[in-house]
């Protein structure tokens, strides 16, 4: 997980904006933890807004440097999402295992990211908090997750274990979310960020999964900043009193198209 | 001992004269600026009939002695309603409290004796925050806040109503022989170290403060712990309850909803029914807790102490959480909220801000000099430093800039901002308190786009925060990341650059990259490192051989705050909640009345001296050594001589206008 920028200078390098969304207290920023700095803390007080960071994964012929928005999951921040994965190229929907409506807010982002998200866009479906389900259940899905790099392969394995579902904590059967997955196209993990289970397969599968020709330079965001710096001093002559914040928020609400 | 005789003034005599107050302000008004030239402490000259024991000034009024009951059993509830319950140290070694005359530093006092001083230079520097209304906001409300049902019944309808609510409330929250209120009863012989100490040994305070921020135990499903729980709910000293007009729980400190249904209702009966009777409640006292009560629109916040605090205190604390809750939602979303249903259950939009809430209280509850005096804190550096990242920052400033600042181990380094705005402390401190006091920001490492509202600076919208936070020790390598998540140390430097552009993020991003570069070249990074890895100043640093052990001194004009280390004498928590309930007291002091000033007033007991001045140019709270080992003159000498310390060394230790664009 270090940081191995400078020792793979030969390797071209390309930017990849991911977005984490799904409900509050699934552990989003547990699992982007875990990626960026391989810790984890019990009892993470819940995101504010969103944070932003990035980490660099090694591919044999590449190396991906992941922009991670990661988003707060509670309702009243959900009208600000669009401006997170509007232009991004990959999304990690995350619910956690233990919790039944997560599944169904998950499956609502899903939703919206096809509707509203770049075409191209990369979905994973993540389930989170595996560390809570039964010890015979982890092993099978944990199995079978890490067997798989493609989402065909989870549906078979994953088929496997639907008896574990009844005996813990477990609320989502790992086929139902399979199937799911399958059906829309996403990829699909059961993860635990506290142990670390299947937290770098996912993003090394996403990196792998970005088609290669949406891959841009190493300054492969640059043409997303660039807009939103060109739109922020578009904005900034007609704000310049700087008191209807209302209404300032809304011209910009209305050119989100421009910043692609 | 000085706690006591403190809150003899502050809970009993009801101000009762309105037609009084309006003449006592006038005077007030001709004892201006100019006419306090003295930078000396006048020399207080008076007798008091229990040596080392001082009242606290009644400015002219005469001083109604609380109502007593004739015979004041040191165990009685009764003698503990009337003074600070948690601190009294006491047993035989008490002098009476009938034995202490009240006696009064008059205004006129200080008028003649400083009277024919020259006329100190102007203070007309240019003020940079507008914040100065924070305070003053309150005091209007003052005249009444210390009324307690108990006390008056002035604010019952009839004295029997008064009792009534009393007693309903007596039996629930503060029964005199509920375990806690045991707990909290002063062991009366664990009074009389002089020597060492600056307060009196108590520990049963001690106990219960050490488990004030505990979390209650769970329930069990058989509910066969649930007293246990209720004795834990009940033993805390402090408790915050925020409810709906329409009686929905909001947020409670502490307890869950099971444990704090049955005090909401209660709550919320009381408050209902004085709002019925067009005489709205404010606050009362039960035993030896004190509730305030502020109703603010659809929402209604109690605060429920056993610190002594004066009802002003509490209500700036109250008035601190309220904004918060706007911070989050704005105050048109939430009337819009109670308007669409008024029964709107409110912890649903607020989901994930708990913890900012809780980070508050336990501030106050800690004690914080800084919601204290509403005023803020600034690191200590060379003004010509502070200049030249002033510049820094307006030389990278970033179009959709609206406030940059730069905020080091939870001290303000520097500000920038439009001339046609200033930032309100009462913003700042939420936002310190979200960034410094709550951990959720900064535990997630990475950058920050944080939407808030900052309700002084304009409720009715968001402002777009983009945070950062630095590890200045390791500028060595590459300050742009932050290292690792667990890291969360004082000496970390934030950047806070605050837009009204929803999409600024990439914008100021790039602001902070050109800053820390510009800022390591012109070695900023490293004189705001070796501020904060110096830490503050402790009393003898800043005037050798003083016999000061702490002080608060406000400047007024900046609505800035500076104060040494608590090191050594106030390091632990329970060291420094005692200082602050002092600093309180002292506070209470002189802030209990629309406020002539100057104003000075000392306290000794057997364990400390304490003073505190007011000037219209500053506030000043200091603590030294008994008086055993202290002379008065001495503590007047070091407060004098702090003062010119301070104004000496006034650029170096606030920040004087700031960065303005």
């Amino acid at each position: 997980m270090a940081d191995t920028a400078g020792g793979n200078a030969p390797k071209p390098s390309s930017s990849v904006k991911l977005v984490l969304l799904g409900e509050a207290a699934v552990g989003k920023s547990s699992l982007v933890m875990r990626f960026v700095n391989n810790d984890f803390q019990e009892n993470k007080e819940p995101t504010i807004g969103a944070a932003f960071l990035t980490q660099r994964t090694q591919l044999p012929h590449r190396t991906i440097k992941f922009e991670i928005w990661d988003t707060a999951g509670q309702e009243r921040f959900a009208s600000l999402a669009p401006m997170y994965y509007r232009n991004a190229q990959a999304a990690l929907v995350v619910y956690d295992l233990t919790k039944a409506s997560s599944l169904t807010k998950a499956q609502h982002w899903v939703a919206e990211l096809q509707r509203q998200a770049s075409p191209g866009i990369v979905i994973a479906l993540v389930g989170n908090k595996f560390d809570l389900v039964s010890p015979e259940g982890s092993a099978a899905a944990g199995g079978a997750s890490l067997d798989d790099e493609s989402e065909e392969g989870n549906n078979d394995a994953n088929a496997e274990d639907e008896d574990a579902e009844d005996s813990d904590a477990r609320k989502i059967p790992t086929a139902k979310a399979a199937a799911y997955a399958a059906e829309e196209s996403l990829l699909f993990y059961e993860t635990s960020a506290k142990t670390g289970m299947n937290v770098q397969e996912v993003f090394t599968a996403i990196a792998n999964a970005i088609p290669e020709a949406s891959l841009k330079g190493p300054r492969g965001s640059g043409g997303a900043v660039g807009g939103s710096t060109n739109l922020g001093g578009g904005q900034n002559t007609e704000n310049s009193g700087r008191v209807n914040l209302t209404g300032a928020s809304g011209a910009i609400g209305g050119k989100d198209g421009c910043a692609c | 001992m000085a706690d006591r005789i403190m809150e003899t003034a502050a809970a009993a005599p009801p101000n009762e004269h309105p037609s009084e107050s309006p003449r006592q302000d006038n005077e007030v008004e001709g004892i201006s600026a100019a006419d306090f030239k003295s930078e000396s402490v006048p020399p207080v000259e008076r007798t008091t009939s229990a040596p080392g024991s001082e009242l606290p000034s009644r400015e002219g009024t005469p001083p109604p002695l609380p109502p007593r009951p004739k015979t004041i059993h040191p165990k009685s509830p009764e003698a503990q309603a009337g003074f600070s319950s948690l601190r009294v140290p006491g047993g035989s070694s008490r002098p009476s409290l009938q034995a202490q005359a009240t006696t009064a530093l008059s205004v006129g006092d200080i008028h003649t004796q400083s009277g024919a001083h020259a006329p100190r230079p102007s203070s007309s520097r240019q003020v940079s925050f507008a914040g100065f209304g924070f305070m003053r906001k309150h005091r209007g409300s003052d005249a009444g806040d210390s009324i307690s049902i108990r006390s008056t019944g002035s604010y019952a309808p009839t004295l029997e109503t008064g009792g009534e609510v009393e007693s309903i409330v007596g039996d629930v929250l503060a029964g005199a022989d509920n375990p806690a209120w045991k707990l909290l009863t002063p062991h009366l012989d664990g009074a009389g170290n002089f020597a060492e100490t600056l307060f009196p040994e108590d520990s049963a305070f001690e106990y219960a403060f050490m488990t004030e921020f505990d979390e209650l135990d769970a329930i069990d499903p058989d509910g066969s712990n649930e007293e246990l729980v209720m004795n834990q709910f009940k033993s805390k000293l402090k408790h915050f309850l925020i409810l709906s007009s329409a009686g929905k729980p909001i947020w409670s400190r502490h307890g869950d909803d099971r444990q704090i249904t049955n005090y909401i209702g209660v709550v919320s009966t009381i408050i209902s029914f004085y709002q019925g009777a067009k005489d709205v409640l404010k606050g009362f006292t039960a035993g030896d807790v004190r509730f305030v009560v502020m109703s603010k629109g659809p929402l209604n916040l109690v605060a429920i102490s056993r610190f002594g605090e004066s009802d002003t205190q509490l209500r700036v604390q109250l008035e601190s959480l309220y904004m918060q809750i706007l911070s989050t939602l704005t105050l048109p979303n939430m009337e819009r909220m109670f308007k669409a249903r008024a029964s709107t259950d409110l912890r649903r939009p607020l989901r994930g801000t708990e913890t900012l809430l809780s980070a508050l209280a336990d501030g106050f509850t800690r004690g914080s000099p800084s919601t204290l005096l509403s005023a803020l804190e600034c690191l200590r550096i060379r003004k010509t430093h502070r200049t030249t990242i002033n510049n820094t920052l307006l030389k990278v400033k970033s179009p959709n800039l609206l406030y940059g600042l730069i905020v080091a181990g939870g001290r303000l380094v520097s500000v920038v901002r439009p001339k046609k705005h200033s930032l309100h402390p009462g913003d700042l401190q939420l936002i310190f308190n979200m960034l410094f006091e709550a951990g959720s920001v900064k535990a997630g490492g990475g950058e920050n786009w944080i939407p808030l509202c900052l309700p002084g600076f304009n409720n009715t919208g968001y402002l777009y925060m983009y945070v950062s936070f630095l590890n200045v020790n390791n500028v060595n390598e590459e300050v742009t990341e932050r290292p690792s998540t667990s890291g969360g140390s004082d000496e970390e430097v934030a950047i806070l650059l605050i837009s009204p552009n929803k999409e600024g993020f990439f914008e100021l991003r790039q602001m902070r990259d050109d800053l820390v570069e510009q800022l390591s070249k012109n070695a900023s990074l490293n004189i705001i490192r070796d501020a904060v890895n110096l830490g503050r100043l402790s009393c003898t640093d800043i005037i050798p051989g003083t016999v000061l052990r702490h002080f608060l001194y406000k400047s007024r004009a900046n609505v800035q705050f500076f104060m040494p280390s608590f090191d050594p004498y106030f390091n632990t928590p329970i060291a420094r909640r005692r200082l602050l309930t002092l600093y309180n007291h002292l506070h209470t002091t002189l802030h209990t009345r629309p406020s002539p000033t100057p104003k000075i007033h000392h306290v000794s007991t057997p364990h400390h001296m304490a003073l505190a001045w007011s000037t219209p140019l500053f506030e000043l709270y200091a603590v030294a050594p008994s008086p055993a080992t202290t002379s008065r003159a001495a503590l007047a000498a070091a407060a004098n001589a702090l003062v010119g310390w301070v104004r000496k060394n006034e650029e170096r230790v606030f920040i004087i206008g700031g960065g303005v664009f």
